[in-house]
């Protein structure tokens, strides 16, 4: 069993133009100690995804079906008592904004203290403690004078290893990174990344990472989930999905990033515009931009193939390479 | 490049703004402190640094969008600065912006935004001819004839960068200063924009100056790249020439801080990771502005600002320590 297994979950944001299928129907697993990535462009449902498993979306959003479970433990529908336990304590999550995610009106120290109060039966004292070794955990210097200042004294990097540290304050099983990267600077990026590498490897933690950055998915990710329009397009462990993609899209978003050997060259975007959520296409979300289309993809949705054990896809260009191959022999 | 006269050159271009840091006080904040370079006619010029560095700044003091503090800014030769050298100036060099979605105004159609530049400047006293220049443009940039009646919030990211585009491209500019035009973006739509800027330059002999923070996105679309650091220009040379040797330090830690999609690189990358954040601007420190994050520097970096030298082939590099360290 693995410690956290989302099944077909379907998330909904219910708005005035009628239902956005946020997230639709996905399927995942996280074991220990693990780092799994989901990519994916906006409105891809990546970050939906997150907040359905923290169970702190908008308040037009529902999950409409599918499971959660948590060490076992179904977490849909299982109430506000059992997802506060849940929330910060055993999964932490950290946002792309800093500046937001923090609570300007009060110190450093208060607001990381207030987290480790709450879970942990420590005093105040203890409490300050926990604090202090958190800073200096996530390489803040001067952590008693950084204690006692206010965010707008720190800088976007810094504020975003205070982010870390309080979310990792009471020792979470899964550390949720929503983007944590995306507002800083490469130099500040990198110093960002480091931390968290070393981190997972002294604490032992799971990180889930959403990101749109494929780079960053390569520094730090074993697996890897590429999301289009709410549902996952292929599945597998980086070195798969990087050297071996096998699904149209990702093949697309491979191409698209401008790299040395394509200096001087055009690149090869993905041509069309992104997905209208309200307006989803009956067959396969990405066939309107897909070059590789078949008359099937606008027909149906292709359901997720395992092409080897550590490679899942949904595209019928395998499922098509498979009965050719099956007819050759 | 030969000896043509370059199409812009720039020299000694300082930018102050007076900041309040009390009641009564206040401090130059210096966002761009002594910059020259200059760009050959068909070229692009990427320009890269982190936040708060002055690349946006050198683009809009370039064009006059700012009276700069000091330095001149040349255009096919002529001095910029007069109030009708100033005019000529804005027809021929124009800006694309960053953000899609605030630099459109929601109020006008897609064809008035596309045209308000040319009835700034009264180019078309026929509508027909005016509606004739609006649709040609829409098609550059790959827009429907019948997207000209819209509205820009009918459009997503990608759509509205190309407006901006075929706003910019109204009055047939020579020079296009692209601020981070393809930052906001998802990857695919940025690559769609970035081959359209490539394509463009092709059929109408653009020059850029394209600023940016992606490096990946600037050694695509850049002939030379330029490197600023709190208000300086510490490296500049061809893009792939950079990326290979680069010889400043604050170069070499940023080129080898982009993370490269490719796990087996990434694991094999030693980083170079900097320690500590970029200083204040009001605060910057004496000397090399890059000295405190620099694994080299010692106490000749804090006593003058190196000079900007070309080390051969046309690299040029800001640092006392380069001999040293390459």
């Amino acid at each position: 069993m693995s410690m956290l297994e989302v099944r077909d979950l379907h998330t909904s944001f219910f708005t005035d133009a009628g239902e956005v299928k946020a997230v639709n129907g996905i399927s995942f697993d996280l074991d220990e100690g693990k780092v799994l990535g989901i990519v994916g462009e906006s409105g891809s449902g990546k970050s939906v995804t997150a907040y359905s498993i923290l169970q702190i979306l908008a308040s037009s959003g529902k999950i409409v079906s599918g499971s959660v479970k948590f060490r076992g433990t179904e977490l849909v529908n299982s109430g506000e008592k059992v997802m506060k336990t849940i929330r910060g304590n055993k999964i932490s999550i950290i946002f792309q904004d800093p500046m937001t995610s923090l609570n300007p009106t009060y110190t450093i120290g208060h607001q990381l203290m207030e987290a480790i109060l709450l879970h942990t039966d420590r005093n105040k004292e203890q409490a300050r403690e926990r604090a202090l070794e958190m800073l200096k955990l996530v390489n803040v210097n001067e952590p008693e004078k950084r204690l006692k200042q206010y965010p707008y004294e720190f800088s976007g990097g810094m504020r975003q290893r205070v982010m870390i540290a309080m979310a990792l304050a009471c020792e979470p099983d899964i550390l949720i990174a929503d983007e944590p990267t995306t507002a800083l600077d490469v130099t500040i990026q990198a110093q960002i990344l480091e931390l968290m590498k070393q981190l997972q490897k002294e604490l032992g933690m799971a990180i889930i990472m959403i990101t749109h950055d494929l780079g960053v998915v390569a520094q730090l990710c074993d697996e890897v989930i590429v999301m289009y329009a709410g549902s996952i397009c292929e599945q597998g462990t980086a070195d798969e999905i990087f050297y071996n993609p096998a699904h149209e899209y990702t093949k697309g978003l491979l191409r698209s990033i401008p790299t040395e050997k394509t200096s001087g060259e055009r690149l090869r975007p993905i041509s069309g515009t992104p997905i209208d959520l309200l307006n989803m296409p009956k067959g396969c979300a990405f066939a309107p931009r897909c070059e590789a289309a078949m008359k099937i993809c606008l027909r149906e949705r292709c359901q997720r193939m395992q092409l080897n054990d550590d490679h899942a896809a949904a595209c019928w260009m395998n499922v098509k390479a498979e009965a050719e191959k099956g007819g050759g022999e | 490049m030969g000896n043509n006269a370059p199409l812009v050159e720039v020299k000694h271009l300082k930018q102050y703004f007076d900041v309040s840091t009390g009641l009564f006080s206040t401090l130059p904040l210096k966002a761009v402190d002594d910059v020259s370079f200059t760009i050959q006619k068909g070229e692009t010029l990427g320009l890269v640094g982190e936040s708060g560095c002055g690349k946006t700044t050198v683009g809009r003091s370039l064009l006059h969008l700012y009276k700069p503090t000091s330095g001149e800014v040349y255009f096919e030769g002529k001095k910029i600065g007069d109030k009708a050298s100033l005019k000529e100036f804005r027809k021929k060099a124009t800006m694309v912006f960053q953000d899609p979605y605030s630099s459109l105004n929601p109020r006008m159609t897609v064809a008035d935004i596309i045209a308000e530049p040319l009835d700034v400047h009264k180019m078309y006293e026929d509508k027909q001819a005016r509606r004739e220049r609006i649709l040609e443009l829409m098609e550059y940039v790959g827009l429907n004839s019948e997207h000209a009646s819209r509205y820009a919030h009918e459009f997503s990211g990608g759509q509205r960068q190309r407006i901006g585009i075929a706003r910019s491209l109204a009055l047939k500019p020579a020079f296009v200063v692209c601020d981070e035009p393809v930052s906001a973006l998802d990857v695919s739509i940025q690559a769609q924009v970035i081959n359209m800027f490539d394509e463009l330059q092709d059929k109408l002999g653009l020059t850029y100056l394209f600023i940016a923070h992606d490096l990946l996105v600037v050694r695509h679309i850049s002939d030379r790249i330029a490197v600023m650091y709190l208000g300086h220009m510490v490296e500049l040379a061809d893009a792939d020439e950079i990326y290979e040797h680069p010889l400043h330090p604050y170069t070499r830690s940023l080129i080898s801080a982009v993370p490269v999609p490719d796990p087996k690189r990434a694991r094999a990358n030693k980083r170079i990771v900097l320690e500590g954040d970029i200083p204040s601007p009001l605060h910057a420190p004496s000397g090399c502005p890059f000295r405190t994050r620099c694994p080299y520097a010692t106490e000749a970096c804090a006593e003058s600002m190196p000079e900007l030298k070309d080390l051969g082939g046309g690299h040029l590099c800001a640092c006392h320590r380069v001999e040293d360290i390459t």
